[in-house]
């Protein structure tokens, strides 16, 4: 209570008042196969300019490391996850902030920035440092420049493509080193608020878990006259019924997070907690305990949902025990989960290690309505994919994408990009199909565990799908975090991004015992070759002279040196 | 003479249009010993689709004929296979007129000699049949055939190099010097085969070989001017095509920096995956200068048999180049009955043909092993390369050792006899 007088009296205090806000929130979602996802969000928004000349050196609820990369690398936008784990979107239904598996980057750099490439390669060894992975890895074989997919979440009408970079690391393995330092960027820490949920032995005990950080520029007001910075830190884990070993089908915080909620963060404006209730509208599926009054509604991913709200700003959220303990209890096994409108798949055909195939299907589920998908794959340069031999085709015949954007690779400096708008018909399996070619690459070039094979990362698929309801295109009016990710331009369609699963490939690899040995052996050849050739070239035929045994040579000898005449 | 090269041309093109047809077309054109990454049919096809894109086919790495192959091949994409045969054919004819015209000038030497190593001589007669068995070691070669199945542009190369010895044979220096041009624009190498068609052309013209004669000058200056001449002017229409010199590096880098590790017959890939970072650039430089270094020598030891020059010019590049494949090792097998006259001075031929055709016949199992049985490593691929370079080798000094054999018989002789009478044996000193 103390917290909001406390602020206005140092506003007062200081002529420029940074004006930010923290927001927190939890949604838990129960799924239908029994698992449960739950997904936090925090967000900051700082009314500040980060581009202008003086430096902003006073930095309150917003973190002073980040704010620091925007204004040295000119950021427009960075967008940044760490994913263990795949999204099994048919089982789960949508998440609301998709993340492949691995780690993903993506920023969007000011029109200031003169070398893109410089200033990634930095801000890429700085990110490493920020958040203790090794994105170092991250270099030119592995970015790419989208030239249609992934335009700006937030504001700002940029149509130059040159100042866009993305990168995947597949292999990247998340830890606890990466999530403490992703909860230190947070205002309260992991010491108070939603955050002292997320410890990483329950936490990594999961199907899935992904943590992301997400700075963009939103506007302020309808008009847009002003704009401010905002910071998302996001968490979106699955728990899976059968891993955490109970045997009756009942959730509670505790048994997912081993903690339970004792206070809001003091510095936060809001902190809510909201449970999906909208499988249950009579409580006949699951019960919600301790009950909630608070209800509210949500059209989020083309749907609307309802949920049970508990505000942890208020005192009687926590009751007499001073702590929130939330349990979800199943009664009834039944009910369908709403099948995904948009679902995709990809896996690696063919046999040996000399060729192979890779596929891509994608699942259109909408009964009547056909919609178009921007699909990007980035494929590593050693396998060499042969564009020839694309083909797309749905429903058994051949559907030409409408908009092919290719650049083939460069060994050794460059992947290769295909981005490819395609029209999937109404209730179709569309199939996208490349051939290549595995290279044999330099002994040095493979990683200390060869035969486990190379990742090639996921296909990124973006969509705009069509809703079953109205979307809210006014993206300044106050609603759920959870809702207000992507933006919203059109009311009939709400933008999807899937990812499809990271491939596997083995390449042939050569003996990595031998390097001494095949120098040697070969030279040898090209030795027996010089050698053959030099002795006929420099040498002439002569009448061999015999050569006496070794018994006449030592008399002849002994002879000499009598002096008499040799045999 | 016409009536058995008809029938062996027919017989030729049926096998040929028979493999066409049949399934294991597309099997051989993914072999690696049949085509390598600047030869592959499937990469002239990427190339073009590539272009179709609107993106240039040189900004990638798959790509890595020159622009006439893209300028000749989006005409004539739908009609490759016709392509190949008819360049095939011509290939024949010009081994069979290059033939005929060695004929003459074993005649006009017939009296240089001592009156016993007459018989080291060809007779006419005898010779009536080499135009016949050229064509047939070239045209019913497996190698050939495999090559021709797999429409890989090396079918192209050999038969501009046919074309080139025919008109060095025939004394045509403006497009003997074209011709060369052309190959050297296709793949470096040939370029060395300057040396054997100015000594040929010195020799017909009767210019003495001799460093303070100006004559000699006087034609090195003609030819190499002719030579480089066509050259600047292929480059330049090739700059034309895509308005770029991307092509350069992509093409003529690609040969001599060898970046790409595929499997092949050669000694540089494993070689090359296996080398320290360090010393890398070094042994490139090596390797590479090992291809060209024998010209010189060579043109020394072979300034009066041009034509045999040739051939060793042409075996030495089959076997040291960046990307061997068995089209080029058969454009030089082709040639070895215009020498059947040196078959009694051959030491290793029996070991010879017995390695060749024993890793002929080990590589694709080797391949299989390592590349989808699993059972066995890149070692034993490796070690039938080794072999068979070796073959080739030994193949190849063999057939030098016996050429300068005969010359020295023809000189001194045929049956020596040593200070005592007895029968001498010949050793090299």
């Amino acid at each position: 209570m103390a917290e909001p007088k406390f602020r206005v009296c140092l506003c007062m205090f200081w002529a420029v008042c940074p004006k930010d806000d923290f927001q927190e929130e939890l949604v838990i979602r129960p799924l239908h196969s029994g698992d449960i996802y739950a997904s936090f969000q925090f967000r900051t928004l700082w009314d500040t300019d980060f581009m202008r000349e003086n430096k902003v050196s006073h930095y309150r609820l917003f973190p002073k490391s980040l704010g620091q990369v925007i204004s040295k690398f000119s950021v427009r936008e960075l967008h940044i996850s760490f994913t263990q784990g795949y999204w099994r979107t048919m089982q789960w239904g949508q998440p609301f902030i998709p993340s492949p598996p691995g780690a993903e980057l993506w920023v969007w750099f000011q029109d200031s920035v003169t070398d893109v490439d410089a200033t990634w390669k930095e801000l890429t060894n700085v990110l490493s440092g920020i958040f203790c992975a090794s994105l170092n890895f991250i270099d030119s074989t592995n970015t790419v420049q989208p030239s249609a997919s992934f335009k700006p979440l937030g504001i700002g009408n940029v149509t130059d493509h040159s100042f866009l970079r993305y990168a995947t690391l597949p292999r990247e393995i998340v830890c606890t080193e990466n999530l403490t330092p992703w909860k230190k960027l947070l205002p309260c820490g992991s010491k108070a608020g939603l955050a002292v949920l997320l410890k990483s032995e329950k936490l990594f005990h999961s199907s899935f878990h992904s943590q992301a950080v997400h700075i963009r520029s939103v506007c302020q007001d309808w008009q847009c006259k002003t704009t401010s910075w905002e910071l998302r830190q996001t968490v979106n884990s699955v728990f899976d019924l059968h891993n955490s070993g109970q045997a009756k089908r009942e959730w509670s915080l505790f048994k997912m997070f081993s903690r339970t909620l004792t206070e809001a963060c003091p510095l936060a404006s809001s902190s809510k907690l909201y449970i999906d209730i909208t499988d249950n509208p009579q409580g006949e599926q699951f019960e919600l305990s301790p009950a909630t009054s608070l209800l509210s509604q949500a059209v989020v991913l083309g749907d609307r949902r309802t949920f049970s709200v508990y505000d942890l700003t208020q005192e009687t959220t926590f009751g007499s025990v001073r702590s929130l303990n939330l349990l979800i209890r199943w009664k009834s096994n039944e009910g369908e989960m709403l099948r995904p409108l948009l679902h995709a798949e990809r896996y690696v055909a063919g046999y040996g290690l000399q060729t192979g195939e890779i596929h891509t299907l994608m699942y259109n589920n909408h009964p009547y309505r056909s919609f178009p998908v921007l699909l990007l794959d980035s494929v590593p340069w050693y396998l060499r994919l042969y564009i020839h031999t694309l083909s797309v085709t749905s429903k058994g015949k051949d559907n030409k994408p409408s908009y092919i954007h290719y650049e083939p690779s460069k060994d050794r400096v460059k992947p290769h990009l295909l981005e490819m708008l395609i029209q999937l018909p109404p209730n179709s399996v569309t199939e996208v199909t490349v051939q290549f070619e595995r290279a044999l690459l330099k002994w040095t070039e493979y990683p200390p565990d060869p035969n486990h094979g190379f990742y090639v990362g996921s296909s990124v698929i973006s969509s705009l799908v069509p809703s079953t309801v109205a979307m809210d295109t006014n993206s300044t009016r106050e609603r759920p975090l959870f809702s207000s990710f992507f933006p919203c331009k059109e009311e009939s369609s709400y933008f999807v991004r899937i990812y499809t699963e990271p491939l596997l490939v083995n390449l042939p690899t050569p003996d990595f015992s031998m390097p001494y040995n095949v120098i040697c052996l070969t030279c040898t050849v090209v030795a027996v070759g010089y050698g053959s050739l030099y002795n006929l070239l420099t040498r002439s035929f002569q009448i061999e002279e015999p050569n006496p045994g070794l018994a006449k040579r030592i008399a002849n000898v002994i002879r000499k040196m009598r002096g008499v005449p040799p045999l | 003479m016409a009536a058995p090269l008809t029938l062996l041309l027919i017989v030729a093109v049926t096998i040929r249009a028979a493999l066409f047809r049949s399934s294991l077309a597309e099997l051989i054109a993914e072999r690696v010993e049949v085509v390598s990454p600047i030869t592959a049919w499937k990469r002239v096809v990427e190339g073009l689709a590539l272009l179709d894109l609107g993106v240039s086919p040189y900004s990638g790495d798959v790509f890595h004929e020159t622009p006439l192959i893209i300028y000749m091949f989006h005409f004539l994409v739908d009609y490759a296979e016709i392509t190949f045969m008819v360049s095939l054919n011509k290939n024949i004819i010009l081994k069979h007129f290059v033939v005929e015209f060695r004929k003459q000038k074993f005649a006009l030497e017939a009296d240089r000699y001592p009156m016993d190593s007459l018989e080291l001589i060809r007779s006419p007669k005898e010779m009536y049949y080499i135009p016949l068995k050229v064509a047939m070691f070239y045209l019913l070669n497996p190698f050939t055939i495999l090559s021709c199945v797999a429409k890989s542009t090396c079918g192209l190369n050999n038969a501009v190099l046919a074309l080139f010895f025919l008109s060095t044979i025939k004394g045509n220096v403006l497009l003997s010097a074209i011709f060369l041009c052309l190959a050297t624009y296709q793949s470096i190498y040939p370029i060395t085969l300057c040396a054997p068609a100015m000594l040929y052309f010195m020799q017909r013209q009767y210019i003495p070989v001799n460093f303070r004669r100006v004559s000699f000058w006087w034609f090195i200056v003609q030819y190499l001017f002719m030579y480089l001449g066509s050259l600047f002017v292929l480059i330049c229409l090739s700059f034309f095509l895509l308005g770029s010199w991307d092509y350069l590096p992509s093409v003529y880098g690609f040969i001599l920096s060898v970046p790409d590790l595929t499997p092949n017959i050669g000694l540089f890939w494993y070689f090359f995956a296996e080398m320290f970072e360090h010393f890398r650039l070094f042994f490139l430089c090596v390797f590479q200068i090992n291809v060209f270094f024998y010209t010189i020598p060579l043109s020394i030891k072979l300034k009066e048999h041009p034509v045999f020059l040739m051939f060793m010019q042409l075996a030495v590049i089959s076997i040291f180049k960046s990307y061997p494949t068995v089209g080029d090792v058969a454009l030089y097998l082709a040639f070895l009955p215009v020498w059947s006259h040196l078959h009694r001075f051959l030491r290793n031929i029996f070991l010879v043909s017995c390695v060749l055709l024993a890793c002929s016949v080990l590589f694709p199992v080797l391949w299989h092993l390592w590349i989808y049985a699993g059972s066995a490593n890149s070692n034993f691929y490796y070690a039938i390369t080794l072999l068979f370079n070796v073959a080739q080798i030994l193949l190849v000094s063999d057939y030098f050792y016996a050429f300068l054999r005969r010359e020295h018989h023809l000189t001194n002789g045929l049956y020596l006899k040593r200070k005592d009478g007895s029968e001498a044996t010949l050793i090299l000193k």
